[in-house]
């Protein structure tokens, strides 16, 4: 009886490494990748942060200067890009999201090849690059009269000069949460949309058994709790989607700085600290805050939707 | 009773009910408002030159004309550079893209899922946490790393930063978490290696998986002209997304803005036919999507 365990223990756990070997060798391409790309430029940025850094001579520990500049010196970041980083993100950020859940559910009640058509109307914007689309809007919000929405405006006598609405204080970063919003509806929205579908029909039936009456309590008390996993995958796309999206403003006014800062996103500061001004330690300062507020704004979508308790 | 009033207001309905009106009526200004500047794009692109200095501006064409892509195919940058030179650069960065995406993340994501090794636990957290990653955050660092692996100035570095997409991994992942084991586990006792359990039994499971990566990996490449911006100075190793970013940044004149129309719509175009041939599996795909 002793002797086939003592053979048999070996011959497992030899399966086992080797199993493992392969595990290893399957992920190390991918890994090899997101190491390089992914996890050294987020160490390297922390690094630099700390240092100063001009590309000419070697960066130098200044330890904790460039975050208290940040916070305290920077009159542009404090007073143009915060506040800007911030509106946008909210409107964005959590607006998007919720219009695509409402967007998604509705096309949830209607029948399947109705929903297709409307689907793949909402969500082709975001097969297009913010970028490449800015020749577009800037023929539609172009400030002469040749812009669509300076003549719409015009013939409807709202106004009687064209508007330069891209170099515009009040209007720049108005259009670029429009253009943004417009284009967000893109892998969250499909996955909310494909987590309505999928919601079992008898999570319905008993709910109206319970008691529930109308579809605003289907909503909250059926549907949002059944497809969570897919609302917090949603959250997720959501936040870094704002983020990523955020050139949109120096595409559409042509120029970084936006005029007068009126379109400056932390994203915008950062490329013009580090690549206009070639002070790269403190992009990586500004870096390294972006990176933690994305991380805590996806924290709360993990409170919220994630089921950890 | 309430069963009747549950079946007509129920969720993906299979026939049309008048209940279901006032829904299209909420989406239809939607979808019309999304819809706009697509049609925009298509109508300018085929707009004759004239039509384009009517005042006040039409939205729609009158007269249907390729001009625009001619001129677009003719029409050489300051550096010499025929746009066919950018196409050819864009499509052979994504087919590269695509193909090795595909099958880095597939293999990654049949270890984390199916495999058992030391680290799993570890390395699903952070590609979870790496989903909230934002690549123009560390543009800079990226910067620097790249030029000391000597990659400005190369053709791989259009390819090498989108291999890793945590989305994609995570998609698959979640899909291939669906898999039985019980299956997995009989071609093992059969005598098959992991290599042939991922090529014979995981790849063609995961169809919907792979669509839904081709998909991503096409729109984030095709789309960017950030590697051709940031890391080549070389001009003839530019791809089209960059030469379509320069007509737009540098046109102010009329007849620029119908060839730069006509240029997103071959941008646009890709996209949209990939997505259309695809979108149901896309949808499979993406009912597995949630973060549990």
């Amino acid at each position: 009886m002793i002797k086939p365990l003592i053979l048999k223990k070996p011959k497992k756990s030899r399966k086992m490494l080797k199993q493992q070997r392969t595990a290893y060798m399957f992920i190390f391409p991918y890994a090899l990748m997101f190491s390089i790309f992914i996890i050294i430029p987020v160490v390297i940025a922390i690094i630099l942060s700390l240092t100063y850094f001009d590309t000419v001579r070697a960066p130098f520990w200044i330890g904790f200067e460039n975050y208290i500049n940040i916070l305290t010196n920077d009159e542009v970041f404090m007073q143009k890009v915060l506040p800007n980083t911030i509106k946008y993100a909210i409107i964005v950020g959590p607006g998007g999201y919720i219009l695509s859940f409402l967007l998604a559910w509705i096309l949830a009640q209607l029948t399947p090849k109705l929903r297709t058509i409307y689907a793949l109307i909402i969500y082709s914007p975001s097969l297009t690059s913010g970028i490449t689309m800015a020749v577009l809007w800037k023929v539609i919000f172009a400030g002469d009269n040749s812009g669509y929405l300076n003549t719409l405006l015009m013939k409807l006598g709202l106004i009687v000069e064209p508007i330069i609405y891209l170099q515009s204080q009040e209007f720049l970063l108005l259009i670029m949460i429009i253009v943004t919003l417009w284009s967000s509806m893109g892998v969250g929205f499909l996955a909310i949309l494909a987590g309505i579908l999928n919601v079992d029909i008898e999570m319905y039936e008993a709910g109206y058994i319970d008691g529930i009456k109308n579809k605003f309590q289907e909503v909250i008390y059926i549907t949002i709790p059944s497809i969570k996993p897919q609302m917090l995958f949603g959250a997720v796309m959501a936040i870094v989607g704002t983020f990523a999206s955020a050139g949109i403003g120096v595409a559409l006014s042509g120029s970084n700085p936006t005029p007068q800062y009126a379109g400056q996103l932390i994203v915008n500061h950062i490329e013009y600290y580090g690549f206009n001004k070639f002070e790269m330690g403190y992009a990586a300062a500004l870096s390294v805050l972006l990176l933690i507020g994305i991380y805590l704004l996806s924290r709360i979508a993990f409170k919220v939707f994630g089921n950890k308790e | 009773m309430r069963k009747t009033k549950f079946l007509g207001t129920k969720i993906n309905p299979t026939r049309f009910h008048r209940s279901q009106l006032k829904y299209i009526l909420i989406i239809t200004p939607v979808a019309l408002f999304m819809l706009l500047p697509l049609v925009y794009i298509f109508n300018y692109a085929f707009k004759p030159l004239e039509e384009m200095f009517y005042y006040p501006p039409r939205f729609l064409v009158e007269k249907f004309t390729l001009q625009n892509f001619v001129r677009l195919f003719s029409v050489t940058g300051t550096s010499g550079i025929p746009m066919s030179r950018y196409l050819f650069n864009s499509i052979i960065v994504t087919v590269l893209v695509i193909v090795t995406s595909v099958i880095f993340s597939t293999l990654a994501g049949y270890a984390l899922s199916k495999l058992n090794f030391r680290g799993k636990k570890l390395m699903n957290e952070i590609n979870t946490l790496a989903l909230m990653f934002v690549g123009v955050a560390v543009m800079i660092p990226r910067y620097l790393i790249i030029e000391k692996l000597g990659l400005i100035d190369s053709f791989a570095i259009h390819v090498l930063p989108y291999l890793a997409i945590p989305v994609g991994l995570f998609l698959v992942k979640q899909f291939i978490d669906q898999i039985p084991n019980e299956l997995l586990d009989a071609s093992r006792i059969d005598g098959a290696n992991e290599w042939q359990i991922y090529t014979k039994i995981i790849l063609p499971l995961i169809k919907p998986a792979i669509a839904t990566i081709v998909i991503l990996s096409f729109q984030s490449v095709w789309n960017s002209a950030d590697t051709s911006i940031t890391y080549i100075n070389n001009d003839s190793l530019k791809t089209f997304a960059f030469y379509m970013n320069s007509l737009t940044t540098n046109t102010n004149g009329v007849a620029g803005q119908g060839m730069a129309a006509a240029a997103s719509l071959i941008m646009f175009l890709p996209n949209l036919i990939i997505f259309m041939v695809m979108q149901s599996k896309v949808m499979d795909t993406m009912a597995h999507s949630g973060i549990k």
